[in-house]
């Protein structure tokens, strides 16, 4: 009889997590922030057609990085779930907190149970208040969800990101000020990102029961010109 | 309600009523499923009557009357019968008042889930197809005296035209060079508009039409409701274009009632 390998629970979750981080450092960042009148979202993606933010709910928004179809499936869920639950009871009773809670269980549970953790870091946005309030809540691939009221920084090089936009961050800004700050974060001090690297969506109050748009070529282009 | 994931191959895709179908997604059985005992010939249930749409120059018009009958009972007033299916298309009903209500905010919640779980939008003749089925699915409790015959109307992006389909009970769907109607005064309405029909209206004169016809079947119909001065309550009117669904304020059908009745009056002066 074979007896198997004694490994520490330590080592088990340390190499899982190792994994997963490696999985998320290859794809590129995305930077989430509150803005005057709104979030806005903004990642580095040079695909028209593979989005990695994505609406899920009239005032409720979905970004992931890390493996896409591993985020997309996420997504997929997050929709069903925003939608079945607005059709039972009310479309005012669909929050991005339960939502958050519900993927923070899956992604521990898959953390722990299974071979294989998924390499993503995702984020669920919200506009809570007409006008006012938002909420940003991180989770990341062991199931830990952060709530943030500012900003929000996913992916490999998170921290750096966070640094630079945190600098330049100011209170109340507007939609073309925190559009530029973002972009120079993510970009750093060697390179310029220019429309057709990055894709970019805001939650605003102003478009309506939809709050979710996406801000495309020539719009995106003006709004980067300083 | 846990996070609704399913394994490869046996995902409901775009499709949200296969979605709300599956019972590990939906703790309980939602409306459509069939399993609720049908009501009996005896029962009287509150029906909505005449909804017409017309094609313009930008786009559609589409109107509809407030009133619900129960029977030979007036059971509301101000009821709305023509609603938004999405941002580019719009669905009016004729036929028993709760099925088809149902019908609606199934339809709406359809079209918003295939459009974010795709990332587009269906295209207008999908829609339709969308409607005809959910029509067919209803056919068992149509038998039973509750059917719901919707007509829907959008702007087709991909052609820039407006588009107006009519159905059947049976789900069966026909689309309308022109204009269409449906309910009790469906047939008064669409007389009306035909005769005063042409290529390229423009909106304030299409809009009038609109009305116009809702006036002429609520004259002939006793099921549907004419404009209610007293109480200040007028049809609803909506225009679909490229720039999307809208409606008509009450304002603005009041005061193109207000024409019409004018003119009437000095036509019939000798």
């Amino acid at each position: 009889m074979t007896m198997p390998f004694y490994v520490a629970p330590e080592q088990v979750m340390k190499d899982r997590a190792e994994y997963a981080q490696k999985g998320i450092a290859r794809g590129r960042s995305l930077v989430a922030s509150v803005y005057g009148a709104g979030i806005l979202i903004v990642a580095e993606n040079p695909s028209r057609t593979l989005h990695k933010v994505s609406e899920i709910y009239d005032r409720m928004a979905f970004a992931g990085v890390g493996k896409y179809n591993e985020f997309d499936q996420l997504r997929v869920a997050g929709v069903r779930h925003a939608d079945m639950k607005g059709f039972a009871y009310s479309r005012e009773d669909v929050d991005a907190r339960s939502l958050a809670n519900l993927y923070a269980q899956y992604l521990g549970n898959v953390f722990t149970h299974e071979m294989k953790p998924l390499e993503v870091e995702i984020l669920v946005a919200e506009l809570t208040d007409p006008g006012d309030g938002a909420q940003i809540y991180h989770i990341s691939y062991d199931g830990t969800v952060t709530d943030e009221d500012l900003f929000a920084v996913l992916g490999g090089e998170a921290d750096t990101i966070s640094e630079r936009f945190a600098s330049a961050y100011a209170e109340g800004w507007d939609l073309d000020t925190a559009l530029r700050a973002a972009v120079t974060a993510l970009a750093g001090p060697d390179r310029t990102l220019g429309p057709g690297d990055l894709e970019v969506a805001v939650l605003s109050p102003s478009n309506g029961r939809r709050a979710f748009r996406r801000l495309l070529n020539d719009e995106l282009a003006r709004r980067l010109q300083p | 309600m846990g996070l609704p994931l399913f394994p490869p191959g046996d995902d409901p895709g775009p499709d949200f009523s296969a979605l709300i179908q599956r019972p590990e997604a939906f703790g309980t059985s939602p409306a459509g499923s069939g399993a609720a005992p049908l009501p009996g010939p005896g029962v009287t249930v509150r029906h909505a009557t005449t909804v017409a749409a017309l094609r313009y120059a930008e786009g559609v018009v589409m109107a509809g009357d407030r009133r619900a009958t129960e029977g030979n009972l007036i059971a509301h007033r101000g009821i709305e019968k023509v609603f938004p299916a999405d941002r580019h298309s719009a669905v009016a009903i004729a036929g028993a008042a709760g099925p088809a209500i149902e019908m609606v905010k199934l339809f709406q919640t359809q079209l918003e889930h295939y459009e974010k779980v795709e990332g587009v939008a269906l295209s207008l003749e999908g829609k339709a197809n969308q409607l005809g089925q959910m029509v067919r699915d209803h056919l068992p409790m149509a038998m039973q005296g509750l059917a719901v015959v919707p007509l829907f109307a959008g702007y087709d992006l991909r052609r820039g035209i407006g588009r107006i389909f009519t159905y059947d009970v049976t789900g069966g769907h026909y689309e309308e060079a022109d204009h269409g109607a449906t309910g009790s005064g469906g047939r008064d309405a669409r007389t009306t508009i035909k005769l005063g029909w042409s290529v390229d209206m423009p909106r304030d004169a299409a809009i009038e039409l609109a009305v116009r016809a809702l006036y002429e079947a609520a004259d002939e119909d006793s099921a549907t409701g004419g404009p209610d001065l007293v109480r200040g309550i007028f049809p609803v009117v909506a225009t679909v274009t490229s720039e999307g669904y809208q409606r008509a304020g009450d304002d603005e059908v009041a005061e193109r009632f207000a024409d019409l009745v004018t003119r009437d009056r000095r036509a019939e002066r000798p």
